[in-house]
C-alpha cells in the first residue's frame, strides 16, 4: 500500500513545492514554467499531444520489439557457441560505448525526409544492447549442480536448453527489457531532434522551445513522461505474469533479482541531456529539462 | 530417448531371489570399481591426485557409505560411478553396464549437497523432470510425482515453488526427483549437509524407510560419523589426498531397517524399533568407535 501512496504523495508535494517556488520568485517561463501553465497548454493542446505521442510511441514500439528480437537472437548465438561469443561480446561492448544517438542524423539522410525507419533504427540499436549482454549473461548462468542433472538424465542439448537455460536466462532477459523499455522512449523522442517528418513529440518539444512556448514544451515533455512510465509499467508487469516463482512470498525469491549490467547506467543519462541543449537553444534550461527523463528512467 | 531397455526392475525382491536358497555368490554386482586413479591438472603446470587405486564393489541392494576428511575425494568417487567423470585410469561397472552405458540407461538417481532444483518449476514440477527428459506422460508423471510426494511426505506442497521451502524439503525434493524413475541405484552426496541436526536425524530415518521399502542400492557420501553407520551395511573410509579407501567397516544393528526381506522386515515399518533405539544400542556406538579409528589411523583431517 505505502508502495504506492507513497510516491504519490512525494510526487504531489514536489509538484506544490515547484508551484509555490515559481509564484513567490516570479520565475520566468523560459527558466521554469509553472506546473499549472504546463497543465494549462496540456489541456489546450491535448489533440495535438495525443497524436504526436502515437507517432513517438508507435516508433518506440517498433524499435524496441526490432531490438528485442535481435537481442533475444544474438544472445542465442552467442550463449550457443563460444566463437560467436568472443565476436559478439566485444561488438556489443563497443556499440555500447558509442553514443547511438549520434548516429541519428546520419541515418536520416540515408532515407526519406518523411521515413519513420531511421527513428525505429535509433531505438532498436539502442534497445539491442541491454537485451542481449543481460539475456546472454542469463543464458550463462546454469549453475553446476543443474548440469550436472541434466547430464545424469542424458538430456540432448535441446531439453537442456528448454528446461534449465532458458527458464533460468528468462529474468535476465527481463532485467535488459525493463531498461530497454525506458531507453527505447528516450531514443524515440531524442531521435526526432534531428529531422525527419516533424510530427512527433521530440520535434514538438523542440519547436514549441524555439518558438518561446516554454510551458507548451513542458506539455509535450510530460506527455513523453507518462508514455515512458507506461511502457515501463507494462514491461514490469510482463515479467510479473512470465516469472511467477519470482513473485511468490518468500524473500528468498526476490533476493535473487539479477543485477542490471553497470555500464548501461550512465548510457541514458548522457543521450538526453547532450540532445536537449540545441534543441531548446536557452542553456540554463537544460539541467531542468533532463530531470524529468531521470525521473522515467529509474521508474 | 534410450535404446537399451533397463533390465527388469528388482526394487522388491530379496538379495537372494535364486531358486530354492541358491547360493548368491554369481550375482552381478550394483557397482564395481577397479583400479580408479583420478587426476586433475592444476592450473600453473600441477596435478592433484583426487583418488589412487580405488577398488569397491557394492553388492544388489546394498547402502555403503563413503566416509573421509573433506577433499579426499569422496564426491569425485561418486561422480565417477555415475558417469559424470571419467577416471583417468580404471574401470566402473554398474550392474554389469559400462558406467556410461548405465547412466544412458537411467541406472541411477542422483542428488547433491545442494538440492539443486529448477526454481522456476513447482515442487511437482521438479520431481517430474526425469520422466518428463524421458518423454513420459503427463499424465503418468502427475501420478508418480504424487506418489513420490507422499513418499517424503510432502504432499501438501505439490504446487509450491522450491524458494517457498526450506533447506530440509528442497532436499526431500530432490531425493524425491532421484527416486522419481525408480533407480536400481541411489547416489546421493551429502544430502544432509546442510541440514541442522534434528532434521537430519528425521531425513535419515526417512531415508532408511525409503531403502527398506523400494530395495534400491545406495552409496552415500558422508562426512557425519553417526549418519554413516545409522544408514550403512558397510562404511567405505577414505583417507586424505591421494584418496584411497582405508578401511571397510560392516555394520550390523540388530533390529534396524535393513533391505526388504531382511532383519527390519515386519509387515509394517510401525512395529520397526525406531530410529532413537537404534542409535542408542551399544552395536551403533561400537561402530561409531571403529569408524572413527579408521578414520584416525588413516592421517590427520
Ligand atoms: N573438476 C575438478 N577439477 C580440479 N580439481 C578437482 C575437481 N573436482 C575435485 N577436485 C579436487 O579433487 C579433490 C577431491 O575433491 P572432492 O571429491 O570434491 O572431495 P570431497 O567430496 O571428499 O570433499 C580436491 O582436492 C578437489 O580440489
Ligand atoms: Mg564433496
Amino acid at each position: 500500500m505505502t508502495a504506492v501512496v507513497a510516491p504519490i504523495v512525494l510526487g504531489a508535494a514536489v509538484v506544490g513545492l515547484w508551484e509555490l517556488f515559481v509564484k513567490a520568485n516570479d520565475i520566468k517561463p523560459y527558466l521554469l514554467p509553472a506546473p499549472s501553465a504546463i497543465w494549462a497548454q496540456f489541456r489546450r493542446s491535448f489533440d495535438l499531444i495525443l497524436d504526436a505521442a502515437w507517432v513517438t510511441g508507435l516508433n518506440a514500439l517498433v524499435g524496441l520489439l526490432v531490438g528485442l528480437v535481435l537481442g533475444l537472437l544474438a544472445a542465442l548465438v552467442a550463449a550457443r557457441s563460444r566463437i560467436a561469443d568472443g565476436m559478439l561480446g566485444p561488438i556489443a561492448a563497443a556499440m555500447n560505448a558509442i553514443p547511438i544517438i549520434a548516429l541519428a542524423p546520419l541515418l536520416n539522410t540515408m532515407f526519406s525526409a518523411t521515413s519513420s525507419v531511421p527513428r525505429r533504427m535509433v531505438v532498436a540499436i539502442v534497445v539491442f544492447f541491454p537485451v542481449f549482454v543481460n539475456t546472454a549473461r542469463g543464458l550463462r548462468q546454469v549453475s553446476p549442480v543443474q548440469r550436472e542433472l541434466m547430464r545424469s538424465l542424458n538430456a540432448g542439448p535441446g531439453a537442456f536448453a528448454r528446461m534449465v537455460q532458458l527458464p533460468g536466462a528468462l529474468p535476465y532477459f527481463f532485467t535488459g527489457f525493463r531498461l530497454a523499455s525506458s531507453l527505447a522512449i528516450i531514443a524515440a523522442v531524442v531521435a526526432e531532434y534531428f529531422g525527419g517528418r516533424q510530427n512527433g513529440l521530440g520535434s514538438r518539444i523542440a519547436s514549441a522551445a524555439a518558438s518561446s512556448g516554454y510551458p507548451r514544451a513542458w506539455a509535450f515533455v510530460i506527455a513523453a513522461c507518462l508514455i515512458g512510465i507506461l511502457v515501463y509499467l507494462v514491461a514490469g508487469l510482463l515479467e510479473w505474469l512470465a516469472t511467477p516463482w519470482r513473485r511468490a512470498g518468500s524473500a528468498a525469491g526476490r533476493r535473487r533479482r539479477p543485477p542490471a549490467v553497470p555500464a548501461l547506467a550512465a548510457a541514458p543519462a548522457t543521450a538526453p541531456a547532450m540532445a536537449m541543449a540545441p534543441a531548446t537553444g536557452v542553456a540554463p534550461a537544460t539541467d531542468d529539462a533532463s530531470a524529468p527523463w531521470t525521473a522515467s528512467r529509474d521508474g | 530417448m534410450t535404446s537399451t531397455t533397463p533390465p527388469p526392475v528388482p526394487a522388491l525382491s530379496p538379495t537372494a531371489a535364486g531358486p530354492a536358497g541358491a547360493p548368491p555368490a554369481v550375482e552381478v554386482p550394483a557397482v564395481e570399481v577397479r583400479g580408479v586413479d583420478q587426476v586433475f591438472p592444476v592450473a600453473g603446470g600441477g596435478q592433484t591426485v583426487a583418488l589412487s587405486g580405488i577398488d569397491l564393489t557394492v553388492a544388489p541392494g546394498e547402502f555403503v557409505s563413503l566416509i573421509g576428511p573433506s577433499g579426499c575425494g569422496k564426491s569425485t568417487l561418486l561422480r565417477v560411478v555415475g558417469d559424470l567423470l571419467t577416471p583417468t585410469r580404471g574401470e566402473v561397472r554398474v550392474f554389469g553396464q559400462e558406467a556410461g552405458e548405465a547412466r544412458r540407461a537411467q541406472t541411477y538417481g542422483i542428488a547433491f549437497q545442494q538440492a539443486g532444483l529448477l526454481e522456476w518449476r513447482t515442487v511437482a514440477g521438479n520431481i517430474e523432470l526425469p520422466l518428463q527428459v524421458h518423454g513420459v506422460k503427463k499424465k503418468e508423471r502427475r501420478e508418480r510425482a504424487r506418489e513420490l510426494l507422499e513418499l517424503v511426505g510432502l504432499a501438501d506442497f505439490a504446487g509450491h515453488w522450491p524458494a517457498q521451502l526450506s533447506g530440509g524439503m528442497q532436499q526431500r525434493v530432490a531425493i524425491a526427483r532421484a527416486l522419481a524413475e525408480r533407480p536400481r541405484l541411489l547416489l546421493l552426496d551429502e544430502p544432509f549437509g546442510a541440514l541442522d541436526e534434528m532434521t537430519r536425524e528425521r531425513m535419515q530415518a526417512e531415508l532408511a524407510r525409503i531403502r527398506h521399502e523400494t530395495g534400491t542400492t545406495v552409496i552415500l557420501v558422508t562426512h557425519s560419523i553417526p549418519e554413516a553407520v545409522f544408514l550403512s551395511d558397510r562404511v567405505a573410509v577414505m583417507s586424505p589426498r591421494p584418496g584411497r579407501i582405508t578401511q571397510l567397516i560392516e555394520v550390523d544393528l540388530p533390529g534396524r531397517l535393513g533391505p526388504p526381506g531382511e532383519s527390519g522386515d515386519a509387515p509394517s515399518t510401525d512395529d520397526a524399533p525406531s530410529a532413537d533405539d537404534v542409535r542408542e544400542q551399544a552395536a551403533f556406538f561400537a561402530a561409531v568407535t571403529a569408524v572413527r579409528e579408521a578414520l584416525r589411523a588413516g592421517g590427520p583431517t
